[in-house]
C-alpha cells in the first residue's frame, strides 16, 4: 500500500508526533485484529484527503505495547489525536471515515 | 444507486448463509454489515457445539471460512454500511446508511442479529475501551499481568472467562444469583481454574477511574451491601438485545424488539425475510442461524419467482 501513512515507532515518537508541526493522527492496530483491517484504506484515505491538516500515523500495539499502555490503548482500533506528543482526543472502534473525523473534531 | 436482486443486512452466520445460498441461485446479492463480517461470533475464542469441527474451531477462523465461501460465489460486501432505514418503492425495497449511501433491491433479508446489552451504571460508557470491554478475545491480550471481572453467569461470561486467564493474573465472575447458567463443562472448568474466583448473588453498580478503568462498586443484591473493588478491566456478558432500532414502526416485532415471520421466515412485509438472532426464534446459535439463513434465501428465491412470473 502507498506510504502515506507513516510507521510509528518507539525510536521516531519523538521526531514523527512530538515535533510534528501538525496534529498527529495515529491508529493503534495489530495484525490479528479485523476491525483494524478495514481501517487501513481508510487511513491511507484520510493522509491523502487532509494531510495538509493531520499527519495520519499507525503504531502497532504488538510490537510497541509500552507506547499503547502509556496511551491507555485497552481495545483496538483505537484512534489517538496528538498535538506535540499530548494526547488530545481519542476514539475506539472501527467506523467510517467521516465518522472518524468527526468524533476527532478534525472536519 | 446501485441495483440488486436481494439485499442482505448483516455479516454473522445467518446474513453470510443466506449470502451463499441466494449468489448459488445466480442472483445479485449485496450484503451490507454495520462494522465487518463476522457478527458475534467472531468474537468468541472456541466453538465446540458446531458440527464438523470435532476439535473447536475459534470463531474468528469459522467465519472467515463463511465469508470467503460467501466471496466465492460472487456476493458484493458493503462494509461500516449502518443501516438507517428501509423504505418501499412499489415492490423495491431501498435500504439506506446513515452517511448518505443507498442500495435498491427486490428482495431484503435482515440478519441483523444481537448486540450485547450494557449494564447501564455509572461510567460504562465513559470507559468503555479503557478497560469496560464486551469482546475478551478482542481485548484480552491488553490485560496482561492484570486484575480483571467478567460479569455474567451464562456460556458467554464463563468461556470469556476461561479465554482471559491466559493474560489476567485473576479473573473474578459477578454473577446475580448464586448459581451459574452455563454449560456445565463450562462450569467444571471454570470451578476447577485457579484463577477464577465467584462474587455471588451481586451485580456492579458503578464503573470507576480517571483516565483509565480503577475500581468498581459491587452490590450484594441479599444484603444491599456495597464495595469498592480494585481492579483494570471488566468485561460485560449479560445477555443481548436484538438490532432492529431502525425497524420500528416498518414491520412487526414481538415486545422484546425481536422480528416476527411466518415459517418461511417472511415479515410482516412482502419480499422483506429475516433469520438468525434478530428473529424470534427459540435459540440464538450458529448452527440455528445458519439454518435459518438458508431458509431465508430460499424464501426470498421463490418470491423473485413469483414476482417475474408476474411480470412475463
Amino acid at each position: 500500500m502507498a506510504g502515506n501513512v507513516v510507521e510509528i515507532t518507539s525510536s521516531n515518537w519523538d521526531s514523527e508526533v512530538v515535533n510534528s508541526d501538525k496534529p498527529v493522527l495515529i491508529d493503534f492496530w495489530a495484525s490479528w485484529c479485523s476491525p483494524c483491517r478495514i481501517m487501513a484504506p481508510i487511513m491511507e484515505e484520510i493522509a491523502i484527503k487532509y494531510g495538509d491538516k493531520v499527519k495520519v500515523g499507525k503504531l502497532n500495539v504488538d510490537e510497541y505495547p509500552e507506547i499503547a499502555s502509556q496511551f491507555g490503548v485497552m481495545s483496538i482500533p483505537t484512534f489517538i489525536l496528538f498535538e506535540k506528543g499530548i494526547p488530545k482526543k481519542f476514539t475506539v472502534g472501527a467506523k467510517s471515515m467521516e465518522t472518524l473525523l468527526t468524533e476527532l473534531g478534525i472536519i | 444507486m446501485e441495483n440488486y436482486d436481494i439485499t442482505i443486512i448483516g455479516g454473522g452466520p445467518a446474513g453470510l448463509t443466506s449470502a451463499i445460498y441466494a449468489t448459488r441461485s445466480l442472483r445479485k446479492v449485496a450484503l451490507v454489515e454495520k462494522g465487518v463480517p463476522g457478527g458475534q461470533i467472531a468474537t468468541t475464542d472456541l466453538i465446540e457445539n458446531y458440527p464438523g469441527f470435532p476439535e473447536g474451531i475459534s470463531g474468528p477462523e469459522l467465519m472467515q471460512r463463511f465469508e470467503e465461501q460467501a466471496k466465492k460465489f460472487g456476493t458484493d460486501f458493503l462494509n461500516l454500511f449502518n443501516v438507517s432505514e428501509i423504505s418501499l418503492e412499489d415492490n423495491m425495497k431501498i435500504v439506506r446508511s446513515t452517511d448518505g449511501r443507498s442500495i435498491i433491491s427486490k428482495a431484503v433479508i435482515i440478519a441483523t442479529g444481537q448486540n450485547p446489552r450494557k449494564l447501564g451504571v455509572p461510567g460504562e460508557s465513559e470507559f468503555t475501551g479503557r478497560g469496560v470491554s464486551y469482546c475478551a478475545t478482542c481485548d484480552g491480550a491488553f490485560f496482561k499481568g492484570k486484575k480483571v471481572a467478567v460479569v455474567g453467569g451464562g456460556n458467554s461470561a464463563i468461556q470469556e472467562a476461561l479465554y482471559l486467564t491466559r493474560f489476567a493474573d485473576s479473573v473474578t465472575v459477578i454473577h446475580r444469583r448464586d448459581q451459574l447458567r452455563a454449560d456445565r463443562i463450562l462450569q467444571e472448568r471454570a470451578f476447577k481454574n485457579e484463577k477464577i474466583q465467584f462474587l455471588w448473588n451481586s451485580v456492579v453498580s458503578e464503573i470507576r477511574g480517571d483516565q483509565l478503568l480503577r475500581s468498581i462498586v459491587v452490590k450484594n443484591v441479599q444484603t444491599g451491601e456495597q464495595k469498592e473493588v480494585e481492579l483494570h478491566g471488566v468485561f460485560i456478558y449479560i445477555g443481548y438485545e436484538p438490532n432492529t432500532d431502525f425497524l420500528k414502526g416498518f414491520l412487526e416485532l414481538d415486545e422484546n424488539g425481536y422480528i416476527i415471520t411466518d415459517e418461511k421466515l417472511q415479515t410482516s412485509i412482502p419480499g422483506v425475510f429475516a433469520c438468525g438472532d434478530v428473529r424470534k426464534n427459540a435459540l440464538k446459535q450458529v448452527s440455528v442461524a445458519v439454518g435459518e439463513g438458508a431458509v431465508a434465501a430460499m424464501s426470498a428465491e421463490q418470491y423473485l419467482d413469483e414476482l417475474e412470473n408476474k411480470n412475463i
